[in-house]
């Protein structure tokens, strides 16, 4: 029992990072109908200037704080620089950029601060505290921190004017044009946001995973997963799958486990558990096809 | 006086093809022009491209300066109104929503109040589903809602584009007569595009008629409508 209540938590603990990832990717994708397969590699680069910054001396938050100001420009300018010219390319083409990008990120990470893993320091002090037999002082933390992350985000798409032009210019371009939103512009400040998000969720994963250019490819595969299961167009839909799909891979390793252990017959363990987490979201997309929760906004003509 | 809306020598594209051919035609300063023709004329693609969103050439003054070369939002932001065909409707936000993203822009807060109530007082209807999802509304209750859109833009020319398109007679009567108040006391220009001839012809002052890309008859609204040569050659009624 004691073990399963361990995995949960310590699934919710991944499953924040899945669900800022996830969020990411849907703000790009309601914008642009476009899944950035770099959001990974972009998180990871962002990661490494975070690690840079407190290698130099610079306390763990401020460190954090100019990374996400980083991520923020450094997304609006590809928006900006590369994807605008590509405006009316077709599909095939924007994911040849994508993976493009993904490539740059990867080899530049790599040739800047070579491809031997890092340690990652973690803000969260290591204290023992009630509970703690079930859940890790940086586990909660990351938890926390994506939680104020995603409460900051939906505060801003919710209550601010930019964040319901943002909303609006990613509904229905045309009519936001028409009332005076500089729609080319929401489209640039969703990167920024988007890499911003990434920025945080690779920096609070990295004191788990370590620093290594290739960090970030299977937290990106969980994330699609999460952000395909909850309704690529639904931001709490991704949020929640990501959730679910962190919990649901630790379930699949503890109940591997424990047949094995029962029964004496191996079926699935930690080895196959991102396999089996992918089948489950593959099965639920067969029966609902727009995700749990995707949008389905009432038309009428 | 000079015109509100000047254009001359307008042409149009979609991709390679060229959909209007040196259009010219003006309105006037708190007039209202209807642009009437068949399907396929040109009338949605001459709003679109006074409002920057196809591809064009020509010259556009709007109120003495050239709009010609500028974005659409900034068209909009200028007082260029346009109640798009299908009423553009942000389908996803609430009622609320769609009117406050119009005021996104504008730095005014007692203007913005203002024109808030006078689209309440012109659709009440409104006002009693602020919090309901748009893509909920009727047809009838979006058309509203996309006319009040482009009000909180406090316009000084508004393009309409079909509202009566799909709609019960009675709910465009209603629509039409608040277009004329809209009009009269609120001062705004109208740039009418309309199937419904007689409807248009009823409202507007001025009337244009399209054919295939071209202006191919114009007049005073009431002269067209009591010609029965020109209606019966023109406009098939
Ligand atoms: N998106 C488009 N791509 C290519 N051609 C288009 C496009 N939209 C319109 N056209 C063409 O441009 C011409 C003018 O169309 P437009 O929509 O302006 O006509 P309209 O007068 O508004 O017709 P309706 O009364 O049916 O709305 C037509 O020949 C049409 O086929
Ligand atoms: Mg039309």
């Amino acid at each position: 029992m004691e073990q399963l209540i361990q995995q949960i938590a310590s699934g919710l603990a991944s499953g924040a990072i899945y669900a800022l990832v996830a969020l990411a990717l849907v703000m790009i994708f309601t914008a642009t109908d476009h899944l950035n397969f770099a959001q990974g590699e972009m998180a990871m680069f962002s990661t490494y200037v975070c690690w840079q910054m407190i290698q130099w001396g610079v306390p763990f938050w401020p460190a954090l704080a100019f990374t996400i100001l980083f991520s923020f420009i450094l997304g609006v300018m590809i928006e900006r620089i590369i994807l605008r010219p590509l405006h009316n390319a077709s599909v095939l083409s924007i994911v040849v950029v994508f993976i493009g990008l993904l490539a740059i990120f990867h080899s530049l990470a790599g040739g800047i601060w070579s491809h031997t893993i890092k340690n990652f320091p973690s803000p969260f002090p290591n204290v023992t505290f009630a509970g703690s037999g079930y859940i890790g002082a940086h586990q909660i933390g990351m938890i926390a921190v994506s939680l104020i992350m995603l409460f900051a985000l939906w505060g801003f798409f919710r209550f601010t004017p930019l964040g319901l032009a943002m909303r609006a210019a990613a509904q229905n371009p045309v009519s936001a044009r028409l009332v005076g939103v500089n729609v080319d512009w929401m489209l640039a400040l969703g990167w920024g946001l988007a890499a911003a998000v990434g920025a945080v969720a690779g920096a609070m994963v990295a004191p788990v995973v370590y620093l290594e250019p290739n960090m970030m490819a299977s937290i990106l595969l969980y994330g699609f997963a999460g952000a395909l299961v909850g309704g690529i167009s639904n931001p709490a839909g991704a949020v929640f799958g990501g959730f679910m799909v962190g919990v649901l891979e630790n379930l699949v390793a503890y109940f591997g486990n424990l047949t094995e252990k029962t029964f004496g017959i191996y079926i699935v363990g930690n080895g196959e558990k991102l396999t089996v987490a992918l089948i489950i979201v593959i099965a639920i997309l067969t029966l609902k096809p727009a995700g749990l929760f995707g949008r389905t906004t009432v038309k009428r003509v | 006086m000079a015109p509100l809306l000047e254009v001359s020598g307008l042409k149009a594209y979609y991709g390679a093809t060229e959909a209007l051919h040196g259009l010219s035609f003006a309105l006037e300063k708190g007039g209202i022009t209807t642009l009437l023709g068949a399907n396929g004329a040109g009338k949605t693609t001459t709003l679109r491209a006074i409002s920057g969103l196809v591809k064009r050439d020509g010259r556009i003054t709007f109120d003495g300066e050239a709009i010609d070369r500028a974005a659409t939002e900034d068209i909009a932001r200028r007082g260029v109104a346009h109640v798009p065909e299908g009423r553009g409707t942000f389908t996803g936000l609430s009622v609320e929503e769609n009117l406050k993203i119009a005021s996104y822009g504008r730095r005014d807060k007692s203007g913005v109040k203002r024109d808030l109530d006078l689209v309440f007082s012109y659709f009440p209807r409104l006002k009693e589903r602020l919090n309901q999802q748009a893509g909920t509304l009727s047809g009838g209750e979006q058309q509203m809602l996309a006319i009040s859109r482009a009000l909180m833009l406090s316009p000084r020319l508004m393009l309409l584009d079909e509202p009566s398109f799909g709609l019960a007679p009675l709910i465009v009567q209603e629509i039409f007569h608040i277009m004329r108040r809209i009009n009269a006391e609120a001062g705004v220009s109208m740039l009418l595009v309309e199937q419904n001839a007689a409807l248009a012809l009823d409202l507007a002052d001025t009337a244009y008629v399209l054919e295939t890309g071209t202006v191919v008859m114009s007049g005073p609204a009431a002269q067209l409508k009591n010609d029965e040569g020109i209606r019966k050659s023109y406009l098939g009624y």
